[in-house]
């Protein structure tokens, strides 16, 4: 196994973290992103950059999101404490804004006048078309013609936001469809278009400035918990998709090495069923969508189809990040199926009058997991990254019930 | 000599133009590749471009993306496509036939093994569409067997990066003719003369132009000012439910022909 000493110190130059990460993409968009670096590279230094994002931050995002002692919960499972990132409370209701409002800004400084996407539960979709109306840019966001169906409250959000929204047909409707297809815009249209990508995945610089962005959530709840409980959280736990909210809460923790990682990935209908988007837990080293990573695929190297309860979390590629993390020993990842997240979503409601996001449930899941290995005085650090009023209609489906 | 090269030596002494048909292996059906590659042949190929299907084929449009599609739901992969090159080989020992797909197969088939099946089976290149130069010590142990790694420049690249890749091309190096994806129709010859003209001085191995060249029309201007061209969706399009080896090799002579005559008289 590796020894890192500085887990801060990647990716380096070229992207990588360890044998992760890297540019692997058509050679038309080797100079746009070699351009996006050195825009992104500047500004990420820049002071007034810096005081702009952060101003917006604070007055439209919402943030400092709170960290939230979910004592009724903690009582029902009788463990450690379980402590909830509020990351739902931030406008649009997840953490992808906090990359939207930064990939926006990088736009507006680069001279971009059209912003494109990829979505797959919907949230970074409605999180691009808020920035880009507030910018007042011209917003095109690609999204499977499968997610569009289960999440069909999010698509008309984003066309509230005057957002397009394109239903995408080819291969498995989903994520990763959606991310080809976005791509293939952007290689047409590279002039005038920044292609925000929604998660920790993609080429150069995208896994780097995405976990910037979202690296504000360990940065506050490291810093909240230090001032409320004068001490660090034994475990951090967050659900994988691609990895962006997971990245946004572990980064900042990855040197405090007493603190244990735990990712939570959608096993869906169970890893022995190959019914799941597990792409850590079960899969292994390819490269997918500009990056090598673990990826779930055949032995033809075939990416697979996924499935998760989930839209946001049915990918079957994973941030390099995370692959690092996982071959370093740093953190560990486990998948939570689509019942024990759906579980983890009543119990939640009932006991914290807090309705979270389908993905959201699996960490929750997970955190409910730990908090049993751990005594009453322990801390479990859970990111509750969105808000569940977008799967009201998918559990409800799924439970039977006529909304 | 490796059978790309000494093509494209063949060419240059004739003073001819190359032309590079592109195939979806396993489209319109798996049994007729080998019969359709021989067809390529007939109809006037020089090099034959032979796609290997994946299931994200990112920089690829409509029409190629669901010839891959197609020929996944028909459970092609990469062993088949080694296998078809190995049966062609059979009854053609001149024609180089380069593998066009994508890394994550071939990362996965393991490359040192993908080298050695490749030569065995007789593939003279290969060229990896999400694998840039800056990524490409991966795919060394295909240089070291022999292979030609084909590069791609594109109108985006910048002009110190465009002299490495002139530098590294071996084979010949593609030139994309506008930023986009394969199938779509935005090429403009009298943009791309001056550039590709200036490729060609620069470059250590002939230079071939794909994308957007549709038709006898479009490949007769770019024969002005290239050493190859490549037809690849215009071709696979053509070829869509064509059900026989018959009826794949008539359509293959219909479409490819007049192009083969147009690169001739221009
Ligand atoms: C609320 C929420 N959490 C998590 C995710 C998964 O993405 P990531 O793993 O990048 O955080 C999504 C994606 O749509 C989401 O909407």
């Amino acid at each position: 196994m590796l020894e890192i000493r500085d887990f801060h110190a990647f990716p380096d130059a070229h992207g990588r973290f360890g044998q992760f990460g890297g540019s692997y993409v058509a050679e038309t968009l080797m100079a746009p992103l070699a351009e996006l670096t050195e825009a992104y590279l500047r500004l990420r230094q820049d002071p007034a950059f810096i005081a702009e994002l952060d101003r917006d931050l604070t007055h439209y995002v919402g943030r400092p999101s709170p960290v939230y002692f979910a004592e009724r919960l903690t009582k029902h499972v009788g463990g450690a404490r379980i402590l909830l990132k509020r990351e739902d409370l931030n406008h649009t209701g997840a953490h992808k804004i906090n990359n939207t409002v930064g990939q926006a800004l990088v736009a507006r400084h680069m001279g971009k006048t059209r912003i494109i996407a990829e979505t797959g539960a919907g949230q970074h979709g409605v999180a691009s078309a808020t920035v880009a109306a507030r910018l007042g840019l011209k917003c095109v966001v690609y999204m499977g013609a499968t997610d569009i169906e289960r999440q069909k409250i999010n698509v008309y959000r984003m066309k509230l936001l005057g957002a397009e929204v394109v239903p995408v047909t080819s291969g498995s409707k989903t994520l990763k469809d959606a991310l080809n297809e976005a791509m293939r815009d952007w290689v047409t249209n590279v002039a005038d278009t920044f292609y925000i990508i929604g998660t920790v995945a993609g080429p150069h610089p995208y896994p780097l400035m995405v976990r910037d962005f979202n690296a504000i959530v360990g940065r506050e709840a490291r810093a909240q918990l230090l001032e409320q409980y004068g001490r660090l959280p034994d475990v951090l736990t967050a659900c994988v998709g691609g990895g962006s909210n997971a990245i946004g809460l572990f980064h900042a923790f990855l040197n405090d090495r007493d603190v244990r990682i735990v990712g939570a990935e959608a096993a869906g209908e169970g890893i022995a069923t190959g019914h799941h988007a597990a792409s850590l837990a079960a899969g292994r080293p390819g490269v997918l969508h500009g990056n090598r990573t673990y990826v779930l695929c055949d032995d033809n190297g075939q990416i697979t189809e996924t499935h998760s309860v989930s839209a946001g979390l049915d990918y079957p590629g994973v941030g390099p990040e995370h692959a690092f993390l996982k071959d370093a020993g740093r953190a560990e990842y486990v998948g939570v199926t689509d019942d024990e997240a759906l579980e983890a979503f009543h119990l939640l409601a009932r006991t914290e009058g807090i309705l979270a996001a389908l993905e959201s449930s699996h960490a929750v899941a997970q955190a409910i997991k730990l908090a049993r290995e751990y005594p009453s005085d322990g801390i479990v650090l859970c990111n509750l990254s969105g808000r569940g009023d977008k799967d009201v209609h998918t559990i409800a489906a799924r439970e039977g019930v006529q909304v | 000599m490796n059978r790309i090269d000494s093509r494209f030596a063949a060419l240059k002494a004739a003073g001819r133009t190359g032309l590079i048909p592109f195939v979806t292996a396993g489209d319109p059906w798996p049994e007729h590749v080998v019969a359709l590659m021989h067809a390529l042949v007939e109809s006037g190929a020089d090099v034959i471009e032979l796609g290997v299907p994946f299931s994200d084929p990112m920089a690829d449009g409509p029409v190629i993306q669901h010839a891959s599609e197609r020929a996944l739901d028909k459970g092609v992969g990469l062993g088949d496509v080694l296998d078809w090159v190995a049966a062609f080989r059979q009854r053609d020992s001149d024609t180089p036939v380069v593998l066009m797909g994508y890394l994550n197969p071939i990362e996965i088939h393991g490359y040192a093994r993908f080298a050695a099946e490749s030569l065995r089976a007789g593939v003279d290149g290969v060229l990896v569409v999400d694998c840039p130069l800056e990524e490409s010590a991966v795919l060394a142990p295909l240089r070291e067997a022999g292979l030609r790694q084909i590069l791609l420049a594109a109108p985006t690249t910048a002009p110190e990066r465009l002299s490495q890749l002139c530098a590294a091309a071996e084979g010949f190096l593609y030139y994309v003719s506008f930023a986009g994806i394969t199938g779509a129709a935005r090429l403009s010859t009298t943009d791309i003369a001056a550039r590709v003209a200036d490729v060609r001085a620069h470059a250590k191995a002939p230079v071939a132009v794909g994308f957007g060249v549709r038709d006898a029309a479009s490949a007769r201007a770019i024969a002005g000012f290239a050493d190859a061209v490549v037809i690849g969706s215009a071709l696979v399009e053509r070829l869509e439910g064509a059900a026989s080896a018959e009826e794949i090799a008539g359509r293959v002579a219909a479409f490819l022909r007049p192009v083969r005559e147009a690169l001739d008289t221009h």
